[in-house]
């Protein structure tokens, strides 16, 4: 399963600074730890994460090994016009995690 | 005569003294009701006064992880609970139901949480969630059991649970149980591993101490199932359980084992009282 849950506050006004806040679920194996054969686990985690307003980029991070399991990310923006905010994690192999979610500006 | 009035007054200094160490030294035992029942069933919400005594492990965490168990969206645990809810739905198994085909709606279970482990009314044996969840999903579902500790697992035992957040927890442990709660006393004094530990030494005698950097708890399980950050994911009591048995150095028992279920209704017990903080977040 990949869950991701966002959320805005409520009642946004055009030019606020609004708090996102973002959860997903991933393992985030650091490719650090050894499995009961001593085997290394590959790595795989998310290493990119990136959130589009109305198809403008707004917000990217790079996530590295450190990061713990269920990434939780929060930052700001500023609200200008009502519609879309679009966020998206990238996995090491490639796959992606998208979610978007609406955004009403008064 | 001056000498007399210098010793009375290093006499009531040292009193003074005394007494303040008196005060600041922690209270060992952890009070538990003396009749041994196990309280009267409610379905209202604990007021404070009832749990005075007992202190749920909430009470020493960070403020930056109450904060984060206070918060549904930022408690992680949230993410077991959307799949729960999700399973709650899905239909499986050869009698085409889902969990809500028969309960309906996931509120519904508001106050059956809170009495587990309890002996089952269909098997006549001590029962825990995940008991009853294999049961409804075996012999009413026709589907397959769900094994312990997966994620839907944990999920859905979490989900149950999480409907009756904030009453108190209220065990029996009297009539069919009673066998089961005094099998499961016993094991939580009975020393145990290379450590020769018993949970109470611990989680009694040195509740709201430290064990190193940790500060260690009453030994209750109204929280549960839990996210802990140690494991990045969410586990039931026995995961845990497995681990305080490892840290003792003793062999742990498996998932769903009799003996963890009998401690189980031991701590929870214990618990009587404390609100239901499922999902609670723990170091």
């Amino acid at each position: 399963m990949a869950i991701a849950r966002v959320r805005l506050p409520p009642n946004i006004k055009k030019g606020d600074v609004v708090e996102v806040k973002t959860l997903v679920t991933h393992p985030m194996e650091s490719g650090q730890r050894k499995d009961a054969n001593g085997q290394i686990i590959p790595r795989k985690i998310l290493n990119k994460f990136v959130c589009a307003y109305n198809g403008r980029e707004v917000f990217r991070a790079e996530l590295w090994p450190a990061i713990s399991a269920n990434p939780f990310i929060t930052f700001f923006l500023v609200a200008g016009d009502s519609g879309s905010l679009k966020f998206t994690w990238t996995d090491d192999d490639g796959s992606t995690i998208e979610h978007s979610e609406e955004i009403h500006v008064a | 005569m001056i000498q007399t009035r210098v010793w009375t007054i290093a006499a009531a200094a040292l009193a003074v003294v005394c007494a303040a160490d008196a005060a600041d030294l922690p209270t060992p035992k952890i009070p538990l009701p003396a009749d041994g029942s196990a309280g009267s069933y409610k379905t209202e919400p604990v007021t404070k006064s009832e749990y005075k005594d007992k202190k749920s492990a909430y009470a020493y965490l960070a403020p930056e992880t109450k904060a984060m168990q206070d918060d549904d969206f930022s408690n992680p645990a949230s993410l077991w609970l959307d799949e729960g809810d999700k399973l709650w739905t899905k239909v499986e198994g050869g009698a085409g139901k889902s969990c809500g085909s028969c309960h309906g709606a996931a509120a519904n279970l508001r106050g059956v949480g809170n009495t587990y482990p309890k002996i089952s009314k269909d098997t006549g044996k001590l029962a825990t969630i995940e008991d009853q969840i294999n049961y409804c999903r075996t012999e009413r579902m026709k589907a397959p059991a769900l094994k312990l500790e997966t994620q839907d697992m944990v999920a859905l035992s979490m989900f149950v649970m999480f409907q009756s957040r904030g009453l108190p927890m209220s065990v029996a442990v009297d009539g069919a149980a009673k066998p089961y709660f005094d099998a499961g006393k016993t094991l939580y004094y009975t020393r145990r591993g290379q450590l020769n530990l018993a949970c109470n030494q611990c989680h009694e005698d040195h509740a709201g101490g430290m064990l190193r950097a940790d500060p260690l708890s009453g030994g209750y399980s109204n929280g549960f199932p839990l996210y802990r950050l140690a494991w990045q994911k969410a586990g039931s009591f026995d995961f845990r359980m497995q681990q305080c048995y490892a840290q003792v150095r003793a062999t742990p028992e498996p998932f769903g084992s009799e003996e963890l279920k009998k401690l189980q209704l031991y701590v929870a017990w214990r618990s009587n009282g404390l609100p239901v903080e499922t999902p609670a977040v723990r170091r």
